[in-house]
């Protein structure tokens, strides 16, 4: 495979789906792992404590999650613009509605939401999280997790946050992830139904789990 | 019935160009679109304006010649038809009528409503045939046995006429509906193998080098097709494309 393989609007697209399946994936397991918030705060602690002293996940996942985020926002933006650059003047009458769903023509909108839903969520756990290790050199307890989680979610404002990121996430996900099986070229029109099938079921699933965590933490301590 | 149109005028590829209005009266329900547009013509070339330029050839839904973007869609409201066999049925009497050439930077406006789809014929010179020897000594087609799956999708694939309302529709301006199409046609038939890897390469690279958007499958190009071109042939193409890079 030469280099100038994905210098092409096909393999740009393919790198973007290629990059959107991996977030998914570590979406899913970062949902597997919260949800255990739901029913055993040991549980809980014990995965977070895994995940966050393996030196796997820490030094070899971690950096490849922190550059596949990156690179899927990067690629999205540069793809919205060179897209924007194809037509120069706009119909003065358009009905996109008869044709496409919003969320597909509204993907950079969702991504957006998205990405300032990350900012938050990095300046709430992620930098102290690597303050707490990595700068502080605090003794682990591997029992503070589920506390630091469960006191997070204590303020209505951070839950509204939550609640609107991860409905935008939804958007997102509904057309993304069939999206995805199509750009690899996976999909087929045997198979289109199915990855629409599943896809919607995880677009909704997965995103309101996450919603119904927040709140469960939110309702627990009022 | 009676319409009141709203028509894209541009005299030339480098005039801005703006809406103008025209009323127009006496339209039969019968008439297919362009019949109304040269009506139209008729009256304006009576009143000395000049007539609306538009394109159009067979005006059987076959040479992909017409164009036109029409209340908002590429074709017009109805689905599965080309301009020319839109009727005036689809719309009532007193609505007005927004008319628009298809809009891409690949596709600049010439005249009015006409648009050079010429991008269409390089992306097709450039690897959308077959070469066959043809000095006498030719294969019968009929003695090579085909899937009839496989001939059946060829040929559906096959049926795109190259209007270009997939560009038209997409917000992306892009041509892979078109693109994927070409390359479908040939790659599911024996006698396309030959030259498969090529063409998909030579193909998609000439349909960035025109300026074409990407592919954000929003599906709308699917919809607008009066062909039904299916986007199963982006997803084949996909797959054609990395399987000839990882070949390369």
């Amino acid at each position: 495979m030469s280099k100038s393989t994905f210098y092409t609007s096909v393999g740009y697209k393919i790198l973007m789906a290629l990059s959107g399946l991996f977030l998914m994936i570590f979406l899913l397991q970062h949902f597997v792992i919260n949800s255990l918030s739901l029913i055993s705060p040991d549980a809980f602690n014990e995965a977070s404590h895994f995940m966050g002293t393996n030196p796997i996940v820490q030094f070899l996942f971690q950096p490849i999650l922190i550059f596949g985020v990156v690179f899927h926002f990067i690629m999205g933006f540069f793809l919205d613009l060179r897209n924007r650059k194809s037509r120069s003047n706009s119909y003065v009458y358009n009905k996109p509605s008869a044709n496409s769903s919003w969320f597909s023509r509204n993907m950079i909108i969702s991504g957006i939401t998205v990405l300032a839903f990350l900012a938050i969520h990095f300046i709430d756990f992620w930098i102290p999280e690597i303050n707490y290790k990595y700068i502080q050199q605090s003794t682990e307890d591997p029992t503070r997790y589920y506390h630091e989680l469960h006191e997070k979610f204590a303020l209505l404002p951070r839950v509204i946050a939550y609640v609107v990121a991860f409905f935008f996430l939804s958007l997102h996900l509904l057309h993304g992830f069939q999206s995805s099986f199509q750009s690899v070229g996976v999909s087929t029109n045997k198979t289109r139904l199915t990855f629409n099938k599943i896809g919607n079921i995880f677009a909704i699933a997965v995103p309101f789990g996450f919603i119904v965590i927040a709140l469960f933490h939110y309702l627990t301590q009022h | 019935m009676k319409l009141t149109l709203k028509i894209w005028r541009q005299k030339n590829s480098t005039d801005k160009g703006s809406l103008e209005t025209y009323p127009i009266s006496d339209v039969s329900e019968h008439m297919s679109f362009l019949e109304m547009l040269d009506v139209l013509n008729e009256e304006l070339i009576e009143k000395g304006i000049e007539p609306v330029a538009f394109d159009h050839d067979c005006r059987e839904g076959i040479c992909g010649m017409c164009s036109l973007y029409i209340n908002g869609e590429a074709h017009g409201p109805d689905r599965r038809v080309t301009t020319c066999q839109l009727h005036m049925r689809k719309f009532n009497d007193g609505d007005t009528i927004f008319i628009e050439p298809f809009r891409a930077n690949a596709f600049p406006v010439v005249k009015d409503l006409v648009v050079d789809r010429s991008s269409f014929d390089r992306i097709q010179q450039a690897g959308g045939f077959v070469s066959v020897n043809t000095s006498g000594n030719t294969q019968d087609a009929n003695s090579i046995p085909i899937p009839k799956d496989d001939a059946d999708t060829a040929f559906d694939a096959a049926t795109c006429i190259g209007c270009g309302a997939c560009v038209a529709s997409c917000k992306n301006s892009s041509a892979m509906l078109f693109v994927s199409a070409k390359v479908s046609q040939f790659s599911l038939l024996p006698q396309g193998q030959v030259e498969a890897k090529e063409r998909v390469l030579n193909m998609v690279n000439k349909m960035d080098e025109e300026g074409f958007g990407n592919c954000t499958n929003t599906g709308a190009c699917e919809v607008e097709c009066p062909k039904g071109i299916s986007l199963d042939n982006i997803s084949r193409m996909n797959r054609e494309f990395l399987s000839a890079n990882i070949k390369k």
